[in-house]
């Protein structure tokens, strides 16, 4: 009884802690996908992301209309500074080697991460994020908090919408014509320049959204606290496939239960190792993921 | 063949005699021992840059984690000393040795694939390799560090001097180790993978074969800088080793030009340098280091240097040979 409870208890935190890697590891393939570049600065979106919210809540109070305003402020900040990212450090590096690139990326994470240690406002310190209080619904023996409801649900339901946006709309058929193939995109009439900025716009909201949640969950924020998460999305994204987004949203959900049975089971300094052993064994065995699909390099 | 060991030997010998001198220096007192420290450190640092350029500028696959390669260098250094009592040469062999089986266990996934796994898996390792510092309590004392460690010798007169001539002499033979190998066959094999996977592997190049090559020797080199890093410090810290001290070497490789020896040394001397003189900057240092990463990358991604070298020997042969070699000279400066 008590492994069966624990195991439950887990799989419930997993699910919870699985829904906020999957929308960051969504940003991380999305750029991928369009424009082959590992977005080490993803998680330093988040970062930026918790802060907004964080300013928001702190001015306001936590009601249910804050907590709306400060998701929604968090968003369109992150996804403007993703444009301003894309526009001044990445877009002129796009035909330039790709070390190059991800140095550049590397560049813009510290530089985040750091800049944040030292604006006034941010500082190096540990902050407290306010968030609800949390109210427990026992469900036979296993514990369901409020704040994992929530973090599930706006999670599942921005999912959603990015699936109905890349699917259903326009600008989604863009995207996914300038991911299959930039020029031949370009020759039919695409923007590709603005389809681009609007692809890191979409991932930096959704870590945006992230991060807020991240923060309710796990209430404190501080200037370096994106980069362990955006590693560990970084891993979820390439486990489900890297490029392709139901395989992000999989990899997540697998990368948040593995994290939690490892705290509940093995050990909770483990819980870090995990993420890398699953990404060593992945790309030992698959390398393509798991709805990945197997690309031969073409001259 | 015979006219370049005889050139290898007296640029071997410019460089022992500069290194005898600087050491002296030290000793009498005309360098003093702060400026002495500083020097040091670069020297470590060229150490571990040098064998970052040899994965990421001249092999082409950008690697994050050498801080880590460098901990398990400077941990290993540091228990077969004070553990087993072994001298500090093989005591450093050791730690090259032990790390290089880690750049092996590592680079085995992640080489095989194109893209960039390398970057994140190194980058992975990196933060993995201090939890398990931190975890190993009974070997590597834990979060409060390894206190203790002995110096390169006990004479604490002698000890600057000392401390600079070791890791001086190891940087002189990186150097040597490094430009051989780059102009020989192996070498050009590693450069091609650079310049172009596809065709090398067309070519006949077993790509994974030389990256792995490549990994290793980068492994053994930056095990070999910890190494250096355990006596001259005294102290060790799993927090010493972070990403950013990993990127602190990607900086200076990228500002001396990846696939530059002589800009990575330069670049080497100039940052370590800067960063003592920039204390007085306080946190507002940490924010230059990446501006000078994006600034280079997006206006003079070549660096310093590009890919070119300063080549002391055709400087010397412009200087003092007559005028009818001048020419080949040149011609033979420039290629290099």
């Amino acid at each position: 009884m008590g492994f069966l409870h624990e195991f439950l208890q887990q799989m419930v935190n997993g699910l919870s802690l699985g829904s906020i890697y999957a929308l960051l590891a969504l940003g991380y393939t999305m750029v991928y996908g369009i424009v082959k570049l590992i977005n080490f600065a993803h998680g330093d979106i988040l970062m930026l992301g918790a802060f907004g919210g964080f300013f928001v809540l702190a001015a306001y109070g936590v009601t249910p209309l804050t907590f709306v305003l400060a998701l929604l402020v968090g968003m369109i900040v992150c996804a403007v500074v993703g444009i301003v990212i894309e526009k001044t450090c990445y877009k002129p590096l796009r035909n330039a080697p790709r070390i190059n690139a991800l140095i550049t990326a590397i560049g813009v994470s510290i530089f985040i991460e750091n800049g944040a240690r030292v604006v006034k406002v941010i500082g190096p310190n540990p902050k407290e994020f306010p968030t609800f209080k949390t109210v427990n619904f026992p469900i036979g023996d296993v514990n369901i908090s409020q704040i994992q409801i929530i973090v599930f649900v706006v999670s599942i339901a921005l999912m959603f919408l990015l699936t109905y946006i890349v699917n259903h709309t326009k600008l989604g058929k863009a995207m996914r014509a300038v991911s299959f193939d930039r020029p031949a995109a370009y020759l039919m009439g695409i923007n590709v320049d603005w389809i681009i900025s609007f692809t890191f716009a979409l991932g930096s909201a959704l870590a945006a959204a992230a991060g807020i949640l991240f923060a309710s969950a796990y209430p404190q924020v501080e200037p370096y606290m994106g980069i362990i998460p955006g590693l560990k999305a970084f891993v979820a994204a390439v486990l489900g496939g890297i490029g392709s987004i139901p395989g992000a949203m999989l990899g997540g959900f697998i990368m948040g239960i593995a994290e939690t049975l490892t705290k509940g089971f093995i050990s909770s300094q483990l819980a870090d190792a995990i993420a890398f052993g699953i990404l060593i064994l992945i790309l030992v065995v698959k390398p393509s993921g798991i709805l990945g699909k197997n690309v031969s390099e073409k001259v | 063949m015979k006219k370049n060991i005889a050139n290898g030997l007296t640029l071997a010998a410019i460089a022992v005699v500069f290194t005898g001198i600087l050491a002296a220096l030290v000793y009498i007192g005309v360098i003093d021992e702060y400026t002495a420290q500083i020097l040091t450190l670069a020297g470590i640092n060229i150490i571990v840059a040098l064998s970052l350029n040899l994965i990421s500028g001249f092999t082409g696959q950008l690697a994050l984690g050498h801080a880590g390669f460098m901990a398990v260098g400077a941990y290993t250094t540091a228990v077969c000393i004070m553990k087993f009592n072994f001298p500090m040469l093989l005591a450093i062999l050791t730690s090259g040795l032990v790390t290089a089986v880690f750049g092996l266990i590592i680079g085995f996934p992640t080489l095989r694939l194109r893209g960039d796994y390398l970057a994140i898996v190194t980058l992975g390792f990196g933060e993995i390799i201090r939890v398990i510092m931190i975890n190993l309590e009974q070997i590597t004392g834990g979060a409060a560090g390894l206190k203790g460690i002995p110096s390169f010798t006990e004479d604490i007169l002698l000890a600057p001097a000392l401390s600079m001539l070791w890791v001086f002499s190891v940087m002189i033979i990186t150097i040597i180790l490094m430009s051989n190998l780059i102009k020989s066959s192996y070498g050009r094999a590693v450069l091609s993978v650079r310049e172009d996977e596809i065709a090398a592997n067309s070519m006949g190049i077993n790509v994974f074969y030389y990256k792995m090559y490549a990994f290793t020797i980068s492994a053994f080199i930056a095990g070999v800088g910890g190494g250096l890093y355990a006596p001259f410090f005294g102290y060790l810290n799993p927090t010493m080793f972070n990403f950013l001290k990993s990127v602190d070497f990607l900086v200076i490789v990228v500002l001396g030009g990846m696939g530059s020896i002589t800009g990575t040394v330069i670049a080497g001397f100039v940052l370590t340098y800067l960063q003592e003189f920039l204390r007085f900057l306080r946190d507002y240092r940490l924010v230059i280091y990446p501006l000078l990463l994006i600034f280079i990358m997006l206006f003079r991604p070549s660096g310093l240097m590009g890919n070119r070298e300063i080549s002391i020997l055709a400087l010397w042969q412009r200087l003092f040979k007559s005028d009818r070699t001048q020419s080949k000279v040149d011609k033979a400066g420039e290629r290099q």
